[in-house]
């Protein structure tokens, strides 16, 4: 029970995320595609939080680990012997290669993690909005590099004819793998290093934290993740262009987390499902859906006009998210502020003993991280 | 293209831009507030033209100044709320409207874009030696001086400057002693908007195509030159947004042309190794404490 609820910031979200996996499931088949969707989309954006959630440091870039990882799983999953045709430019190394399901996620997160590393070596000097300007321009060399560099890229083209395999369990699982190392991350005396360096940076270094060191360790994890979570979206879309992982992609994932809750896995999760689920229930909406015996069908542009006023609307009267930028706490405690530990559990039960430590242990974890 | 008249056009696109960059600078100075929908105050003044069409032409160009002006202050007023909030919070806040705006002209107006129709004739050339000039070009030129003479003008000569100014160095000491803290701020979205109207105005001559995005594309290399230059004051953020566009031309036309398509993967690592050089922007000088770590 105590390790549930030590956990329980971890174990909560995941939850709720099998839960709606298993809930679309039972929902129409258009739909169980839209439902895949937003389980990808909200592992792009915990791979996002990884970095910009623990160090406070707004980024742009993330969109790039994720474009890189889509097109390295993309181009290496792609059958052989229609690529030299449909791009005569490639180099034979990419052309010849066909590599599996798992072996071309592996290879997103590692070109994605190696991509941020690279990058983040010089990047990582920088705070503030230089930081935002600077991820921004990785953004945009990304793609400008993507779309015209016909050697390692697509083009201009669609890349097509990728194997389909993220449906429910990859998808699902994925997500929870994504989550898992984001929580043991931010537990981690690594993770606890960058979120000091948020707080304070000025006490944080005086204390003997290497600043750098510390972002470009969130940064490199935050590129494995992101290149991970292009590997899924480009084996759910089945093809894919340069421009559906660029700008629009980076503004939105952003904001989904800021609307979330940009300090907390929770607020990620629920930023990212919130905003990805309005998001497909409103373009399920445009098409015409049936709710019970009552029939609704919305204009179009009514999808992204929503979209626009919800994220408004929170940002400017819930500034800090809709959880407020904090785990989700155990829903068990009998009373907001925790008795010490009930007479009849012996007191020094605990490893550490004393009726003063189970006080501390009586608080609820996650409080005791804000 | 000769020498001179690579300078002409590279300055006629910096000035434009250097206008959009002060209108940034002057609402992040008193408010720390980078706007993201300031480009949606271009793209409203572009449609304005549009829906105007027919009309005299002082009147087209009041009715533009009318409304861009309205409008930026009605985002004062909806960005109140946010006078407190973090970085993060105002940033997409400030996104989320630009996003709004865009998808409501996308729902209105449709994604083909509308003609506007503003002065056409002015797009003609004159011929001087072998040099061709554009008649928008020169206004461009002129009215970006005149604009930022007037601006420098008001900021440095005026009372209203001055307190401008003072809030933009240090608000809360400035709030201390005496300066009305909303009238400075509505007055920066006033300046703000009123330059973001005259950037219409060239814009409409040049690019005579309003579509959703017509603003926001003017927007990003602007944002990009003010934080290059230097975001917390105003004439080192003017600069920037001048060498951005000076830039982008010069670079175009250096670069052979077969990797031309490569323009923007040269500019912005160029805006990377700047950043990585002068964290706090290029035209601002020695601060001493950089924001660098």
């Amino acid at each position: 029970m105590r390790a549930l609820r030590r956990w329980w910031p971890l174990v909560g979200p995941s939850l709720l995320v099998t839960a709606v996996a298993l809930g679309g499931q039972f929902l129409p088949l258009s739909t169980q595609l839209q439902v895949r969707s937003v389980l990808v989309t909200t592992v792009i954006v915990v791979a996002l939080y990884v970095f910009v959630g623990n160090s406070g440091v707004i980024s742009f870039g993330q969109v790039s680990f994720v474009a890189v990882g889509a097109f390295a799983a993309g181009l290496a999953a792609a059958p052989a012997d229609v690529k030299p045709t449909t791009f005569p430019k490639l180099i034979p190394f990419l052309a010849e290669l066909e590599i599996g399901n798992i072996e071309s996620l592996v290879l997103a997160a590692a070109v994605g993690g190696l991509f941020a590393f690279i990058v983040g070596i010089p990047l990582m000097r920088l705070s503030g909005l230089s930081a935002g300007i600077a991820t921004f321009a990785v953004l945009i060399i990304t793609n400008n590099v993507l779309r015209n560099w016909e050697a390692i890229g697509p083009g201009a083209k669609t890349l097509s004819l990728i194997p389909q395999t993220t449906f429910f369990i990859q998808a699902t699982t994925g997500l929870l793998i994504v989550m898992a190392v984001a929580y043991v991350y931010q537990t981690s005396r690594y993770g606890r290093r960058l979120r000091a360096t948020r707080e304070d940076a000025a006490a944080a270094q005086s204390s003997g934290i290497d600043v750098h060191r510390e972002r470009l360790w969130a940064f490199t994890l935050s590129g494995v993740l992101g290149g991970f979570a292009g590997g899924l979206l480009v084996h759910q879309l089945g093809s894919i262009t340069t421009q559906q992982v660029f700008l629009d992609l980076a503004f939105i994932t952003l904001a989904m987390l800021v609307v979330g809750g940009i300090g907390s896995l929770w607020g990620a999760v629920v930023g990212a499902l919130m905003i990805a689920g309005l998001n497909a229930f409103l373009a399920e909406a445009q098409r015409g859906i049936t709710i019970g015996s009552f029939d609704l069908e919305l204009p179009g542009g009514t999808r992204l006009l929503t979209l626009g006023v919800v994220m408004l609307v929170v940002v400017l009267f819930k500034p800090t998210g809709l959880t407020g930028s904090r785990e989700l706490t155990w829903p068990f405690s009998r009373s907001r502020f925790p008795q010490p530990a009930s007479p009849s559990e012996p007191l020094g039960s605990s490893p550490g003993g004393g009726a003063g430590r189970s006080e501390v242990e009586g608080v609820d974890p996650s409080a005791t991280e804000q | 293209m000769s020498f001179v008249q690579l300078l002409i056009d590279a300055t006629a696109l910096g000035a434009l831009l250097a206008l959009v960059a002060m209108g940034i600078a002057l609402v992040f100075g008193v408010m720390r507030l980078v706007n993201f929908a300031y480009g949606e105050l271009i793209t409203v003044g572009a449609y304005t033209l549009v829906l105007t069409k027919g009309w005299p032409i002082v009147l087209r160009v009041l009715a533009a100044f009318v409304v861009v002006i309205a409008s930026s202050l009605l985002m004062e007023v909806i960005f109140r709320p946010l006078r407190r909030a973090t970085a993060a919070t105002m940033l997409v806040a400030t996104f989320a409207l630009s996003f709004l705006l865009q998808n409501m002209f996308l729902f209105i107006f449709g994604p083909q874009g509308e003609t506007i129709e503003f002065l056409a004739p002015l797009n003609r050339a004159i011929e001087i030696g072998d040099l061709r000039i554009r008649w928008i070009t020169i206004i461009a030129i002129a009215l970006g001086a005149v604009l930022l003479g007037f601006m420098s003008w008001l900021l440095g000569k005026t009372s209203v400057g001055l307190q401008m100014r003072a809030a933009a160095a240090d608000f809360t000491t400035a709030r201390i002693l005496g300066v009305r803290a909303g009238r400075v701020i509505m007055l920066a979205f006033v300046l703000s908007g009123f330059l973001a109207a005259a950037v219409t105005l060239v814009l409409a001559v040049q690019r005579p195509l309003a579509t959703p995005n017509y603003g926001f594309v003017v927007l990003v290399p602007a944002l990009v030159g003010v934080v290059v230059g230097g975001l917390g004051k105003l004439v080192p953020a003017t600069l920037g947004g001048f060498a951005i566009g000076f830039a982008t031309v010069v670079l175009g036309d250096l670069l052979p042309s077969g990797s031309r398509v490569f323009l923007n993967s040269v500019l912005f690592a160029i805006v990377i190794i700047v950043l990585l050089v002068r964290p706090d922007g290029l035209f601002t000088g020695r601060t001493g404490v950089a924001e660098r770590v």
